[in-house]
């Protein structure tokens, strides 16, 4: 909870500190110029609501393909949006502090933590996950190569490796087993499948295939 | 006749490889459920004391929070008010009820749990949890602890338990003899980390009903826990665990977090989800015990082995007695007349431990295995000549026959491949530029366990043969090898095979542990498509005459219909065989033999690495590592190799970098998170070579496995760490070797 300011308010000043946020809120004073009764409702059932509310952005981003429009808090991180908002599990979580890779996805095409940003600090982006990697039921090559070589055993770390992976061969950083073992450390296997993922990105590097 | 083997053996590509590629696969935090609620444990900031009060008020004004509870609120545990907490202690003591009165046992031990409707409030809500203790004087410190070391219950209640002191000829015996070494060896609290956070949802699908989506290594074990714990039928509890992020261990055991979850999920009447933090991963749900030991060796000049003394000490906590078999390699490894251990524990104010991968034996063969390298150095022998010739050809623990064993063979193939040829018997005189070469070797052995499992098997009217089964895949591909044993039993395709697992409604199995899954449940897949051939003949008897005198080995599942062997015009539809679904369907019960005890069964390994050392930075590069396994059957080369290669991972982590440290004036740990306990990443893992003798054991099962999850670990620290004495002339007695401990 370290890395939340918010903890460190005096724990019974919070609700306070909400309502006088509400209270400033040049929004919720133009609220004031509707008639009584809304506001009544708002200051009391509504409060929670009406804060809650406030308290989110609005965010558009493409995922996969596709549009999204969002309402989110500022602390959402874009793991948590996409697993907890979006259903899209396939990005996993494994540390929350990027030290693992489990979160691996790729924004504007480059290969980012997602645990460790918020989701609205990627306003208008593209992000791709690993459900957005295949071409319908065609799997992209490195999902291949991942089976063939059989470059996992619980999975869970899998799709960030492949996201990291593909992101290392579009980086040029796939030129040799020294060279990937390098630029995939920060992408941690517990199971310990490292060699079988290192051939894996070999095989799609020395295959020439587009990724 | 003996059905071919066309599948087994192979190195087939995993059933569920793709999906697991494409995110698809599904593991217990990822259940989308009307309702969901979110669960954030608060852990205590003392090790040792009270909770005297708590102040939830903030918590439970905070936004979407709805509830909080501590031990001064929480919902009664039927099971608890018993007076026992019914979830398995490892051998003795009392598992952790948790919220259940106001002592805390260690440090982070969780004193509430918040529920919210959004993670983020939950995390939020939690952190504004304020307690007030009353502190006591805690010890969490391993050296104070090896001092006031006990014997386990279970060997003072049983002189035959496993743990119990063993003696054969003179105990100590090393101690009189001319030449001797006495050394002691340190391994640290090491902790499991699967990449996928422990997690469970619960649900209470009705007040009498309830569903865990759980990170577990057994569904059954799971499901009879929670039964017990809120005194519900074990029928009304099910435990669902498709997909497991890895676990290594622990989830062989249930943990607090699971209890607060479900009480959670009563309270709110909404389906629970509790993900622990990385940081809780080090105290909430177990770890490799900090373990002392101690050896004892006498030799002869020609290098026969006349006396060993094994000691060990490892770390429980207060309430339960954690115990492992760190000291059984040394009573059955080698031929030595005179043979003692002696297994103990330090109590401390920390969490209970749980086996990790590989657990005792893995411990334990780092003692031994440097103590062999230890003595061949003394008696200027080559360590793997000094091992031959105190090869024991009878398990000498209890001079039955091994059901096979090729550990000769390992070691010669071994050997070969890492180029031993090339090690110098002299340490510190090989050199690669400004950095020092060394080989070392390592044995293991693990016991190939197998006990009763249950499988169904189906035919459906398509074809397909579906079998289900409740064990469970923490990653060594269990689904895979059970549809290529299927298959193979079947004569068919493993395309034409599904196998589920994961559920406790499902068959009962064992528990995933110990390597004996294929042991295990490969046996009863086996014996299940077996007694599906012969109900598919009887079924076809009622209609074709031809059917009811053929062996059910003639039967054929053919595309579509069901055949005889030399019989062409026998054939019977399946569409007319399984009119109803349940017509094809078998359940079998697999058991091991009494036959079995005749032999000792054990599966073993050997690890050859070869590191590199730089003499000024004290860093530790392992170069290569070779695996050889006697492990019986190979049922798939591909997952079999990677299973290999992953306990060598894990080895090199322990030999070099694992350690989970307590600042003992707080009896808290210093390392929180991966940037503090490392773990090997794809920069420290080196090319593993993985060799398989692949012989069938004719003892443990009719498919002639023995099981690889545990020899694939056990032997490599000590590999590595007598290859960095050969390359420096330095022995490491205490994991890891980090660099400071070379310079
Ligand atoms: S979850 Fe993001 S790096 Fe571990
Ligand atoms: S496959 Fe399990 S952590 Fe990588």
């Amino acid at each position: 909870m370290a890395t939340n300011p918010e903890t460190d308010l005096p724990p019974t000043n919070h609700d306070e500190a909400r309502r006088s946020f509400l209270r400033q809120s040049s929004l919720l004073t133009a609220l004031a110029l509707v008639p009584g009764p809304v506001v009544h409702a708002a200051s009391a059932e509504l409060d929670e609501t009406v804060a809650a509310a406030f308290e989110k952005m609005p965010l558009k981003l493409e995922i996969n393909g596709k549009k999204y429009k969002f309402s989110v808090e500022p602390r959402t991180t874009l793991l948590d949006l996409l697993r907890e908002q979006l259903h899209l599990t396939g990005t996993k979580k494994g540390c929350d502090y990027g030290q693992c890779g489990a979160c691996t996805v790729h924004v504007d095409g480059q290969r980012v933590n997602s645990c460790l940003s918020f989701a609205v600090m990627h306003e208008g982006k593209k992000i791709t996950t690993i459900e957005g990697l295949a071409d319908g039921d065609k799997l992209h090559p490195m999902q291949e190569a991942f089976v063939k070589h059989d470059g996992f055993q619980c999975g869970y770390c899998t799709p960030g490796q492949i996201m990291s992976a593909v992101a290392c061969v579009r980086e040029g950083h796939a030129d040799s087993e020294a060279e990937i073992r390098e630029y995939m450390s920060g992408n941690i296997c517990r199971c310990g499948a490292y060699a079988n993922i290192v051939a894996a990105i070999q095989e799609v590097k020395q295959g020439g295939q587009k990724v | 006749m003996k059905a071919q083997n066309k599948q087994i053996g192979t190195p087939m590509n995993r059933v569920d490889g793709r999906l697991k590629v494409t995110g698809a696969a599904t593991y217990s935090a990822e259940y989308q459920l009307p309702g969901l609620a979110y669960a954030v444990l608060v852990g205590s900031t003392i090790a040792r004391g009270r909770v005297s009060s708590i102040d939830t008020r903030a918590a439970e004004r905070a936004p979407g929070a709805l509830a909080v509870i501590t031990h001064f609120n929480a919902p009664k545990v039927p099971g608890f008010a018993k007076g026992q907490n019914p979830s398995q202690p490892p051998t003795a003591g009392q598992p952790l009820q948790v919220f259940q009165d106001d002592k805390v046992r260690f440090n982070d031990q969780p004193i509430a749990v918040v529920v919210a409707d959004t993670y983020e409030r939950a995390r939020f809500a939690a952190g504004l949890v304020k307690a007030q203790y009353v502190q006591e004087k805690h010890q969490t410190d391993m050296t104070v602890g090896t001092r006031q070391a006990f014997q386990p219950t279970q060997a003072r209640k049983n002189p035959k338990s496993p743990v119990a002191d063993y003696q054969r000829g003179r105990a100590d015996a090393y101690q009189t003899a001319p030449i001797k070494l006495e050394a002691e060896y340190i391994i640290p609290t090491e902790v499991h980390h699967p990449i996928e956070l422990q997690a469970v949802t619960a649900h209470w699908e009705a007040p009498d009903r309830l569903t865990l989506y759980d990170k577990t290594q057994g569904t059954i074990r799971t499901r009879n826990d929670f039964a017990k714990e809120w005194n519900l039928p074990e029928a009304n509890v099910k435990v669902i665990a498709t997909f497991v992020g890895g676990a290594f261990g622990n989830g062989l055991h249930s943990w607090p977090h699971e209890s607060a979850a479900i009480m959670a999920a009563k309270q709110v009447n909404r389906p629970v989800k509790l993900v622990l933090s990385r940081e809780q991963m080090f105290t909430m749900v177990g770890y490799r015990p900090y373990t002392w030991q101690k050896i004892g060796m006498s030799a002869t000049p020609d290098g026969k082995i006349t006396a060993l003394t094994h000691e060990a000490t490892g770390q429980t906590s207060t309430y339960e007695e954690f115990t492992e078999s760190t000291v059984q390699q040394s009573r059955m490894m080698y031929a030595a007349p005179n043979v003692n251990t002696r297994y103990r524990l330090a109590a401390l104010d920390v969490s209970t431990p749980i086996w990790m991968r590989g657990p005792g034996e893995a411990t334990g063969a780092f003692a031994l295995e440097s103590a062999m390298d230890e003595m061949a150095h003394q008696l200027r022998l080559d360590p793997l000549e000094f091992r031959l010739r105190n090869y024991a050809d009878q398990d000498p623990e209890n001079g039955r026959p091994w059901s096979t064993k090729f550990l000769k063979e390992c070691y010669q193939m071994g050997a070969e491949r890492i180029g031993w040829s090339k090690r110098p018997l002299t340490p510190g005189t090989l050199r690669d530029g400004d950095w020092l070469v060394g080989y070392g070797m390592g044995v293991g052995t693990f016991g190939a366990h197998r006990s009763k499992a249950q499988t169904s098997a189906r035919l459906l009217p398509t074809g397909t043969v579906l079998l289900q089964c409740a064990t469970t895949d923490i990653g060594p591909g269990t689904g895979t090898a059970m549809t290529q044993i299927a298959a193979d039993t079947l004569g068919l395709p493993p395309e034409k095979i599904r196998f589920e697992l994961g559920n406790s409604q499902f068959p009962t199995a064992p528990t995933q542990g110990g390597s004996s899954t294929v042991n295990s449940v490969g046996a009863a897949v086996q014996e299940a498509c077996l007694a599906l051939r012969d109900k598919l003949r009887q079924l076809a008897a009622a209609s074709n005459s031809a059917f009811a005198v053929a062996q059910k080995e003639d039967v054929v599942l053919a595309d579509g219909y069901l055949a005889l062997t030399g019989n062409p015009a026998a054939r019977a539809n399946y569409a007319d065989l399984v009119r109803q679904p349940d017509d094809a369907l078998v359940t079998v019960e697999s058991k091991p033999s009494e036959e079995q005890k005749k032999y000792s069964m054990y599966s073993f390994s050997v690890h050859f690495a070869k590191v590199r050392v730089q003499p000024l930075t004290g860093e530790v590069r392992v170069s290569k590592l070779v695996s050889c396994a006697d492990a019986g059957t190979i049922v798939n080369l591909k997952t079999a190799a990677n299973q290999m290669k992953g306990g060598a991972v894990g080895g090199i982590g322990m030999a070099l970098m694992e350690a989970a440290t307590i600042d003992n004036r707080f009896g808290r740990y210093i390392t929180k998170d991966l940037a503090d306990y490392h773990v090997p990443v794809h920069a420290d893992a080196p090319a593993v070579e993985v060799l398989f003798v692949n012989q069938p054991d004719p003892h443990v099962n009719a498919l002639g496995t023995k099981g690889i999850g545990e020899i694939a670990i056990i032997g490599v620290a000590p590999a590595i760490a007598n290859a960095v004495f050969n390359a420096t002339g330095k022995r490491i007695r205490e994991l890891p070797i980090t660099p400071d401990k070379l310079i």
